[in-house]
């Protein structure tokens, strides 16, 4: 029996995902290969490794910035949206 | 056959061996490990006036700031990421607020630039300090540098001029000559099992002790424990380096407990760094969540904002401390030939020009900037003879 569909956000659009996919694989899934900007050059990235050691594919969830897109469970409802840079940028001074 | 053999490869036998050239000495560096792979590996990279009270160590301080700015023109402040930021000392309470004004007046009679700061003032320059803050001082000297850059730079620079830089080499033994003067270094090394040189430089920091035993001129130096914690990066959210009054008294502590101030500073990697711990406890490399916490509770009280912002790792290391506060920079008559230059405890970045210049000159026969007899070696056997 398939698993339950869930829906999250990403930069403003409904993507739906299987229950139990990691945020990599449903943005990987809708067609999406960059979620990240560089700091420094502003290159795209998206995953790498795939397995939580190479830190390439950090993305906000929730507001909240660097977190590994390979690692995560995407849950019912997310807002997930592209990392500019270090993601914290509101927090220059 | 080389002029000078230096033993330790961080920061200050990196220093001695950048004036030692420059002075027209043959130089061998000998480091045991790898290139700046002790303490200068595990601290801040800073180079502090603001928490120098008047005495020979900030006389130090003040010949070693100005040394650093001539050698970031020299090499290129981007190539040991030299950054002139200043530094804020941040006072919680008014009690403090008034003892840092005291001290003010002391430090700027002893040439260092502090300038008082009311609430308004300090939140101007830290726009994310916790809004309840009293006062402050800011110090215009205080800079820093990325320390293991700051090193490497400085060995680039000494092999382009000639020099010999051993890594992974330890210095096992000393050979000496009748009249007990020490003529040169024996090391694991195969190939070079014997180093001749009329000067030995004792530069190996924490483990100065070490080489000291050897050469038979013990030196007080115990290893001074000290955790910093690393943030994800961030943009520029804290622009000098900041730290709370307490982080003066501490420094100048003596106790083997466990002591901790609250550091905060940003990188040119973008992470921010938190101090600042100080406990005696050996070479005990073990992780300790209580103090990662203490540093965290303070690092937020003190920036509020940080309680959202994840830290990505933490590192130790171990500082060459000294019982009476003062680094040892001087030929050693108990071991004719050696010369000592360690003991810098938390402050090996910031006094590490002062020192290698010092060294230079001393070899060289020129004037010495400062008297050396506040740092000489046998000081600690007067003591305990009296």
């Amino acid at each position: 029996m398939k698993a339950p569909e869930i829906e999250f956000t990403f930069d403003g659009t409904t993507v739906t995902a299987e229950h139990g996919q990691s945020v990599a694989a449903a943005l990987i899934a809708d067609g999406q290969r960059t979620w990240r900007h560089t700091r420094i050059g502003g290159a795209p990235r998206g995953v790498f490794c795939g397995i939580g050691i190479c830190f390439d594919c950090l993305i906000t969830i929730n507001g909240r910035p660097n977190q590994r897109a390979c690692l995560i469970e995407v849950r019912q409802g997310d807002v997930i949206a592209t990392q500019e840079g270090t993601g914290h940028a509101e927090l220059s001074c | 056959m080389t002029d000078v053999v230096i033993i330790g490869g961080g920061v200050i036998g990196a220093a001695c061996a950048y004036y030692c050239t420059a002075a027209g000495l043959s130089v061998t560096v000998i480091e045991r490990g790898a290139i700046g792979g002790g303490t200068t590996a595990a601290c801040e990279g800073n180079i502090l006036l603001s928490d120098k009270q008047p005495s020979a160590e900030l006389d130090l301080s003040l010949l070693s700031a100005r040394l650093w700015a001539v050698l970031a023109d020299k090499l290129g402040p981007d190539t040991l990421e030299y950054q002139t930021k200043g530094g804020v000392v941040v006072a919680t309470t008014d009690d403090v607020s008034s003892a840092l004004a005291d001290l003010t007046v002391q430090q700027r009679a002893a040439g260092i630039d502090a300038v008082d700061l009311d609430r308004d003032e300090l939140l101007a320059l830290e726009p994310h300090l916790n809004p309840g803050v009293v006062g402050g001082a800011f110090y215009a000297q205080d800079s820093q540098v990325q320390p293991m850059l700051a090193t490497a730079r400085l060995l680039q620079s000494v092999r382009a001029a000639g020099a010999t830089v051993l890594s992974g080499t330890a210095v096992v033994g000393f050979d000496r000559g009748g009249d007990g003067r020490l003529l040169g270094v024996r090391t694991d090394s195969s190939s070079r099992q014997l180093v001749r040189a009329p000067w030995i430089v004792n530069a190996a920091g924490t483990w100065a002790a070490q080489i000291a035993d050897l050469a038979g001129a013990p030196l007080p130096i115990l290893p001074r424990r000290g955790f910093v914690l690393v943030t994800e990066p961030m943009p520029r959210v804290v622009r000098h380096k900041v730290y709370t009054a307490e982080y003066v008294a501490n420094v100048a502590a003596s106790s083997a407990a466990l002591e901790t101030s609250t550091v905060v500073e940003g990188t040119t990697a973008g992470t921010v760094l938190i101090g600042a711990s100080r406990e005696r406890v050996g070479f005990d490399r073990t992780f300790s969540l209580p103090v990662i916490r203490r540093l965290a509770a303070g690092a937020v009280a003190l920036f509020p904002f940080l309680a959202d912002v994840s830290l990505l790792r933490s590192y130790l290391g171990f500082r060459p401390y000294c019982p009476d506060h003062l680094p040892v920079i001087g030929a050693d008559p108990r071991a004719p030939g050696l010369i000592q230059a360690t003991g810098h405890e938390g402050a090996g970045i910031g006094l590490a020009p002062g020192t290698g210049a010092l060294i230079a000159q001393l070899i060289t026969g020129a004037a010495t900037d400062l008297d050396l007899a506040p740092f000489r070696p046998d000081r600690f056997q007067e003591v305990r003879a009296s």
